[in-house]
C-alpha cells in the first residue's frame, strides 16, 4: 500500500520568500493585506496582498534575467527552486511537475506588456517552468478554479500510485490582476477593507498574489519536520449553480465524507480544519452548514484569507502548507479578521492562536463551477 | 500494465459535425460555431434554456456530453460519473471577451455573466447541473491531447471506487477553431482504456 507524503515546501508572498518567515509572521498576527490605490488595476482603492516587483526581480536575478520571465513565472520559479534545492532531488524521468493556477499569465492579454499574448496559454507557462529546471516530464497544468491547489495534490497522489512517477513537484500561483479584480468587482464581491471570514460584518473578498510549491513523494527518508502524510481526498460537484454555492453545502459535505472514507479515519480524528472562508456572505454560510451536517462544530477552524487574501489557484496549496506548519508547531493560528460569528451554525472559529496537540487536519476548498475538494493529512513526526 | 477498464462510447465534434461511436449524428455546413451550436441544440432536442447563456466552450462541452450520454442512457442517469476534461486554450476565448470589456478605462464594463466563464472548469459545472452529477471533476491543460494522463487519472478514480464511470476527453475552443472528443470509461465496453486505443479513437475522424 502506497504511503504518500508532502515534504519540502516554499511560499513566495509579501509576508516572506520562504515558508518559515511567512509562518512566523502569521504566528505574530501580521497580515499581508494592504489598501492599494492603483487606477491601472481598478478604478477604486482595493485591499489585497501584492508582491513588490522590485523585490521579486532582485531575488530572481541570481537565477535568470528578470526581463525574460513574467511576474508569475519569477514567483513560481523562485518558489520551486527553493523546494527542489532543499529536497536534493535529481530531476529524472520518474519526477513529475504539476502546476496549479486559475489565470496564469493573464496580464499579457493587455496591450502594453513586454510579452506576446501567446504567453497566456497555460501550456506555455508549463513549458517555461519545465524548461527552466530541465524536468524530463511535461508539465501537467490543473486549472479548476479555487480548488486547483488541493486538486493538484490529489492528482500527484494518483499519478504516483499509478506508477507514472515516484515524486511530483507541485508549484501553484496566481496574480492580483486587472482581469480578476474587475471580474470580482462586477460581482460586487470585493471588500475594500481587510476581509472578515465567518464574521457578522463580512462584506466580500480580498485578492492576494502568491506562489507556493511542495514535493509530493513516496519516500519517507529525508523529511523536514513539517512533513505530513496524505491520508485521503475527494472532490465533489454541487450540481447546483455555476457561481453560487449549494445552499445545503452538498458538494462540500460529500467531498469531506469522501475524504474521510478515503483516509480511513473517523470524524473524531480531525484535530483542525483549514477551511476556505473567503468572507463572502454565501460561501462562509455554506461552509458552516456543511461542517454542521458533518458534526464538525467542535473542531477548531480558521480561514487564512485574512493574512493572504484569496490567492485563487494557489490558495489550496498555500493553505495546506500553512496547515503543515501549524501541525508541526501544535498551534492553530487565529482566523484573522474574525470577531463575531456571522453564520447560522455554531462552528468553532479560532479568534486567537490556539495551542493544541495536532495530528490530523482537514483542508477544504470550494470554487466557481460548483467544485469542492477536501483532503486529510497526518503529521509524520510525533 | 493491463487495463481493467473499457471505453463504452465516444463522441466527436469538429468542422460542423457531431458523430457518436464513429457514426455521424448531426451535420451542418455553417462555418461559424454559434449558429452550428444552436442548430445542434434543436436537432438533439436538448431543452435546457440556460444553454443560451453559456460561452462557446460551455456550449461545445455541453453538446458533446449530451450527444454521448443521450445515446448511452435512455433513462435518468443514476451512476456516479466523474468528469475529467482537458484542453489547450483553457477559457481564453471568453478571457479575450472579458479583457475587451476592461481594456479601456473610458469604456469599462466588466460583466459577471462573462467573467464567470473565464475558468475552463465551468463547463464541468454546467454538465453536472444538467445531469445531476455530484461527482469528481478535474480540468487539465495540455499542449495537445494527452491520452496517457487521462488514462492514469480515470483508472485511478475507478480503482479507488471514487467513480463508477468517467467521462473524459478534450474540449477546446480558440478563436473559431473548436474540437471536442469525449469518451466514457467504465467496467464494461468493447474498447480497452489504453493509451493506444484512446489515441486511435481520438484520430478516428
Amino acid at each position: 500500500m502506497h504511503r504518500i507524503f508532502l515534504s519540502y515546501n516554499n511560499i513566495i508572498s509579501n509576508l516572506g520568500f520562504d515558508s518559515k518567515t511567512v509562518v512566523d509572521n502569521i504566528a505574530n498576527g501580521i497580515s499581508g493585506l494592504e489598501s492599494i490605490e492603483n487606477p491601472a488595476l481598478l478604478p477604486e482603492a482595493f485591499c489585497a496582498s501584492m508582491i513588490s516587483s522590485e523585490k521579486l526581480n532582485e531575488s530572481f536575478e541570481p537565477l535568470g534575467n528578470p526581463m525574460d520571465f513574467t511576474k508569475l513565472e519569477q514567483m513560481m520559479i523562485l518558489s520551486l527552486q527553493h523546494t527542489i534545492k532543499a529536497s536534493k532531488t535529481k530531476l529524472d524521468d520518474k519526477v513529475g511537475l504539476i502546476i496549479s493556477t486559475t489565470k496564469g499569465n493573464i496580464n499579457v492579454l493587455e496591450n502594453d506588456t513586454a510579452f506576446p499574448k501567446s504567453r497566456a496559454y497555460l501550456s506555455m507557462l508549463g513549458k517555461t517552468i519545465q524548461n527552466f529546471f530541465g524536468f524530463k516530464n511535461e508539465a501537467i497544468v490543473i486549472s479548476n478554479a479555487c480548488v486547483s491547489g488541493i486538486l493538484a495534490i490529489s492528482a500527484a497522489k494518483k499519478f504516483i500510485i499509478q506508477g507514472k512517477y515516484d515524486k511530483v513537484f507541485i508549484v501553484s500561483g496566481d496574480l492580483v490582476s486587472k482581469f480578476v479584480l474587475s471580474g470580482f468587482h462586477s460581482f460586487q464581491a470585493l471588500s475594500s477593507s481587510p476581509c472578515r471570514p465567518y464574521d457578522k460584518s463580512r462584506n466580500g473578498i480580498n485578492l492576494g498574489e502568491v506562489a507556493s510549491s511542495v514535493l509530493v513523494t513516496v519516500s519517507d527518508i529525508n523529511f523536514p519536520t513539517e512533513a505530513v502524510e496524505i491520508l485521503g481526498d475527494a472532490t465533489c460537484n454541487d450540481a447546483n449553480h455555476i457561481s453560487g454555492p449549494s445552499r445545503t453545502g452538498e458538494g462540500l459535505y460529500r467531498s469531506v465524507i469522501g475524504a474521510i472514507k478515503d483516509a480511513d479515519v473517523q470524524v473524531g480524528d480531525i484535530d483542525y480544519i483549514s477551511a476556505h472562508g473567503t468572507a463572502t456572505s454565501f460561501n462562509d454560510e455554506m461552509e458552516a452548514i456543511a461542517f454542521d451536517r458533518l458534526a464538525l462544530t467542535h473542531v477548531p477552524i480558521n480561514s487564512l484569507k485574512g493574512y493572504f487574501g484569496h490567492t485563487l489557484g494557489a490558495s489550496g496549496l498555500l493553505e495546506t502548507i500553512i496547515g503543515m506548519h501549524q501541525v508541526d508547531r501544535n498551534v492553530v493560528f487565529a482566523s484573522k479578521g474574525f470577531n463575531e460569528l456571522g453564520v447560522s451554525r455554531k462552528i468553532y472559529i479560532v479568534d486567537q492562536n490556539l495551542g493544541k496537540e495536532l495530528k490530523i487536519f482537514l483542508k477544504t476548498a470550494s470554487g466557481f463551477g460548483g467544485c469542492n475538494t477536501a483532503a486529510i493529512f497526518k503529521k509524520v513526526n510525533g | 500494465m493491463e487495463s481493467k477498464y473499457y471505453i463504452s462510447a465516444y463522441c466527436h465534434i469538429k468542422n460542423g459535425a457531431i458523430s457518436v461511436n464513429g457514426i455521424p449524428d448531426f451535420k451542418d455546413d455553417t462555418e461559424a460555431f454559434a449558429p452550428f451550436a444552436k442548430k445542434a441544440y434543436y436537432a438533439l432536442k436538448i431543452e435546457h434554456p440556460k444553454f443560451f447563456k453559456m460561452d462557446n466552450l460551455g456550449k461545445l462541452a455541453f453538446i458533446a456530453a449530451e450527444a454521448l450520454l443521450k445515446t448511452e442512457y435512455t433513462q435518468e442517469i443514476e451512476e456516479n460519473i466523474a468528469l475529467v476534461f482537458s484542453n489547450r486554450s483553457a477559457s481564453l476565448d471568453t478571457d479575450r471577451k472579458h479583457q475587451a470589456s476592461i481594456g479601456n478605462m473610458e469604456a469599462f464594463y466588466p460583466s459577471p455573466a462573462v467573467f464567470v466563464y473565464t475558468l475552463p472548469n465551468i463547463c464541468l459545472g454546467e454538465i453536472s447541473i444538467r445531469h445531476s452529477l455530484r461527482s469528481e471533476n478535474s480540468f487539465f491543460i495540455f499542449d495537445r491531447f494527452n491520452a496517457e494522463h487521462l488514462m492514469l487519472y480515470s483508472n485511478s478514480l475507478l480503482q479507488e471506487k471514487k467513480a463508477e464511470k468517467v467521462l473524459c476527453g478534450w474540449v477546446d475552443f480558440d478563436a473559431e477553431d473548436y474540437e471536442a472528443f469525449l469518451y466514457l470509461v467504465g467496467m464494461e465496453g468493447n474498447i480497452e482504456n489504453s493509451i493506444q486505443e484512446i489515441n486511435r479513437l481520438y484520430n478516428i475522424l
